[in-house]
């Protein structure tokens, strides 16, 4: 069989990702002539339509960007709004953020050398967390800051669990092991199937424990949240905690076992840090490549452009195509992961960091069993508050927050004036940040596997490496910006 | 917000094979294919009881696929979703939108009351390469559908009742009642009298299970209208709150703008709207940043309330371009 000189492979629908996407190749003597993840999913235009809205209506606006994270875009819009308020606070007594007025930061870190940067792991749930973070400065001497901030953290570990567990099974999982569909896997990997719901299900628990129901949560609001949950509320889902966790483990030891390829890449990757925890919500955002900036300084470093073949932006680090999501958290803070998890990845010979993309899967059993055990910890003890929430003056200004999603690094702006109205927005979401990192990995790949391979296995390579980065379109599509190509 | 009744599904066991069940995506956030994707071991169950012929994010793809029950998530935005809903409407024997974008546009329908090419054009540097409609539509002003089920996100009690229902031969309950009733089942203090919170439950349909009010909020509307909603009443009683006509205005729009009861509200405020605004909607992009409170919301959407009118009853009725 002679081969064409010239051909295309294309993906017109691509199966098991969140939204609409398709992949384009051509390929002219041997060579990638033109390689596109084509983004037709349309815009919502998001960013348009929270102008003139006021800044509490953030919460209930952003989450509708996505079903699947409407945590993280409540949590980064909250961040943002109760960062530019509380200003003139202290907010993090520890450091986390002397001042975020771009003031060196006292104690540096890069994420190259995290390593020796050997910061204690600090549980969640115990005490000396309520030295910490504060609201606002009002409520600093308070029980409430440290309430609100360990109750967002266990909101949060609802998210990445059911985020990470709903794409490892129903989505990653067939790739690895030879089927279509989740469905169709089902009859021969039913209790590993059921496992993963049932994890899956635990997240959604805890997301519906604080904001009544799992997607678009209401309870969230800048301040705090709108009511404490119901203690014995919290002891049911504390009681499924309990079983969450060898469940959890149970999922790590499984992925550590797929029969995964190994093709490791250069890439650089990206994530916030915190001086003590696992990063959710923090201050500082570091790079593999040693950059290490203030929240605030995000559009200085970090840039977006248009492509013709998607109706989501291409991020760039300093021109350079980056990696954001479990795998660049894990490579970038895995000091920073629980104690048992780090033991488990000892026993299991796991090493990190580690540029080999389909290790993500691993990288996300690791982020469920490290929010399974601080959400275990955080639920065993929860005190009643009321009220939940801090009142916070509005002030003009420039709002800016940052929070790790499931699937990566989530950075918004609003720029508010004296009444609260919003006058501009700009959100950017971890899979247009990841865009170019996933066609520079499909070139990559594609040409390793051998450009005159069969058509069917190169389309079905092609869409195993997009959703190696769980690549939520829906998301990524809805922003849309007024200043571009800078 | 529902449909007139349809007569029943021919019932299961009549077919001689399983009903073919077809999950559909337009624009929309994901978020209400996940009442499936979130129903756990019903999910298995779903499975067994339907042929599954096509659902995209659950693996099976088959665009072309006839289906008996077809759910859609999502709004008509594109001229490929307007050509693509009509495809599915043709080859599928009950269609069921799901959710607030399905059923009422969503929040992307405030754009209806904007003008959206000049959006696309003030935000992308080349706007030739975005395929996008003037306006996102309900599936319903499109073809014509069985049943809609409302909700921000729909929820997985009201799928999976509504497709049990098919598999049964009856038509699925369609909610009509307002959140209020939920309340005073549940016992829940009303927010609205006792905290004075501008709450939208007296006119907003059940099926949430009254979510909002049950944490002491005001309900924000995401499950759209009730049947026979007072709109204009309830408007006047969130003004002698002291909430501002803009304000009430944004409170009908915020998640339901293309709910036609809550549009009520625009008109009423309408004359209101083009005394007090004169944005260029060219420039209105790249003067975002200046302190006018002319940009606020409604006045940077609805630069000129020509397009607006248009919109507004664009979305009432079928469109007949592509």
């Amino acid at each position: 069989m002679t081969e064409p000189s010239s051909r295309r492979i294309e993906v017109s629908v691509l199966a098991r990702v969140e939204g609409e996407g398709g992949l384009e190749v051509s390929i002219r003597d041997d060579r990638i002539e033109h390689l596109a993840l084509r983004i037709f999913e349309p815009p919502r235009f998001f960013e348009q339509f929270l102008v003139g809205h006021h800044y509490s209506e953030i919460p209930d606006l952003v989450a509708r960007i996505c079903g699947i994270c409407p945590v993280a875009y409540q949590m980064s819009g909250v961040s943002a709004i109760e960062r530019l308020f509380a200003l003139d606070a202290p907010r993090d007594p520890e450091g986390d953020s002397k001042k975020h007025s771009g003031a060196p930061h006292s104690e540096p870190e890069t994420g190259r050398n995290s390593q020796t940067d050997k910061g204690p792991y600090n549980p969640p749930g115990s005490r000396p967390d309520s030295q910490r973070n504060s609201v606002s400065g009002s409520q600093r001497d308070s029980e409430l800051a440290p309430w609100v901030r360990r109750m967002r953290r266990l909101f949060y570990c609802g998210e990445w669990i059911q985020s990470h567990a709903l794409h490892i099974h129903l989505l990653a999982a067939p790739d690895f092991l030879g089927f279509d569909s989740a469905i169709a896997m089902a009859a021969s990997h039913g209790d590993e199937l059921r496992r993963g719901l049932a994890l899956q299900a635990f997240g959604n628990r805890i997301i519906a424990l604080l904001g009544a129901r799992s997607v678009h949560p209401v309870g969230a609001r800048v301040g705090g949240f709108w009511h404490a949950p119901a203690l014995s509320d919290v002891a049911a889902v504390a009681a499924e905690a309990e079983r969450a966790v060898p469940a959890a483990e149970a999922l790590l030891r499984w992925t550590a076992a797929l029969p995964l390829p190994q093709q490791p890449q250069h890439f650089n990757c990206v994530s916030l840090r915190h001086p003590l925890e696992y990063p959710m919500m923090a201050e500082r955002i570091v790079a593999e490549s040693g950059l290490d900036i203030s929240v605030d300084d995000f559009e200085a470093h970090f840039s977006e452009h248009q492509v013709p073949h998607s109706t989501a932006l291409h991020g760039l680090l300093e021109g350079e195509p980056y990696l954001v999501g479990p795998l660049a958290r894990v490579n970038l803070n895995q000091d920073r992961l629980h104690p048992r998890v780090q033991a488990l990845l000892t026993e299991l010979g796991i090493d990190f960091p580690s540029h080999d993309m389909a290790q993500s899967v691993i990288a996300r059993a690791v982020e469920i069993l490290q929010a399974a055990l601080e959400a275990a910890e955080i639920l065993a003890d929860v005190a009643p508050q009321t009220p939940a929430y801090a009142e916070l003056a509005p002030r003009a200004g420039i709002a800016r927050g940052v929070s790790e999603a499931p699937r990566g690094l989530l950075w918004h702006r609003y720029d508010l004036d004296a009444d609260g109205l919003i006058q501009q927005a700009r959100i950017v979401p971890p899979t247009s940040q990841n865009q170019a990192r996933i066609e520079a990995d499909l070139a990559q790949t594609l040409t390793r596997i051998g450009l005159n391979a069969d058509a069917d296995r190169l389309r079905q390579a092609g869409e195993q490496v997009i959703r190696n980065y769980d690549p939520c379109i829906s998301c990524a599509t809805h922003f849309l910006r007024l200043t571009l190509n800078r | 917000m529902t449909s007139p009744p349809s007569p029943p599904f021919e019932p299961a066991n009549t077919l001689g094979r399983r009903p073919r069940l077809a999950v559909h995506k337009l624009s929309s956030c994901d978020g209400c294919q996940l009442a499936l994707l979130n129903a756990g071991e019903s999910l298995l169950t779903l499975a067994e009881r339907f042929d599954i012929v096509h659902f995209a994010e659950a693996g099976i793809i088959d665009v072309d696929a006839e289906a008996d029950i077809a759910l859609v998530e999502g709004s008509v935005s594109t001229a490929e979703e307007a050509k693509r809903i009509q495809a599915i409407r043709a080859r599928s024997r009950w269609l069921m939108p799901i959710g607030a974008c399905a059923t009422a546009g969503g929040p992307q329908a405030l754009r209806n009351l904007a003008d959206a090419e000049a959006w696309i054009a003030s935000l992308y540097p080349e706007p030739q390469h975005i395929d996008a409609r003037p306006t996102a539509d309900a599936v319903a002003a499109h073809v014509h559908v069985e049943l809609e089920l409302p909700g921000c996100p729909v929820s997985t009690t009201q799928v999976l009742a509504a497709l049990a229902s098919l598999l049964a031969g009856a038509t699925p309950f369609a909610e009509q009642d307002k959140v209020c009733l939920d309340c005073k089942r549940r016992g829940q203090v009303c927010v609205l009298v006792t905290q004075d919170a501008p709450c939208l439950g007296p006119v907003t349909v059940t099926g949430c299970d009254a979510l909002c009010t049950s944490l002491g909020r005001a309900c924000y509307g995401c499950y759209g209208p009730a049947e026979n909603p007072e709109v204009a009443t309830l408007a006047q009683r969130f003004a002698e709150l002291g909430l501002d006509a803009e304000a009430v205005t944004r409170r009908f729009l915020f998640q339901q703008s293309g709910a036609e009861p809550f549009q009520q509200r625009v008109r009423a405020w309408h004359p209101k709207l083009q005394a007090g605004s004169a944005t260029a909607s060219a420039d209105r992009g790249r003067d975002l940043a200046s302190a006018d409170r002319g940009s606020s919301m409604l006045s940077s959407m609805t630069s000129g309330m020509t397009s607006a009118d248009r919109n507004l009853s664009m979305t009432s009725k079928e469109d007949d371009d592509d």
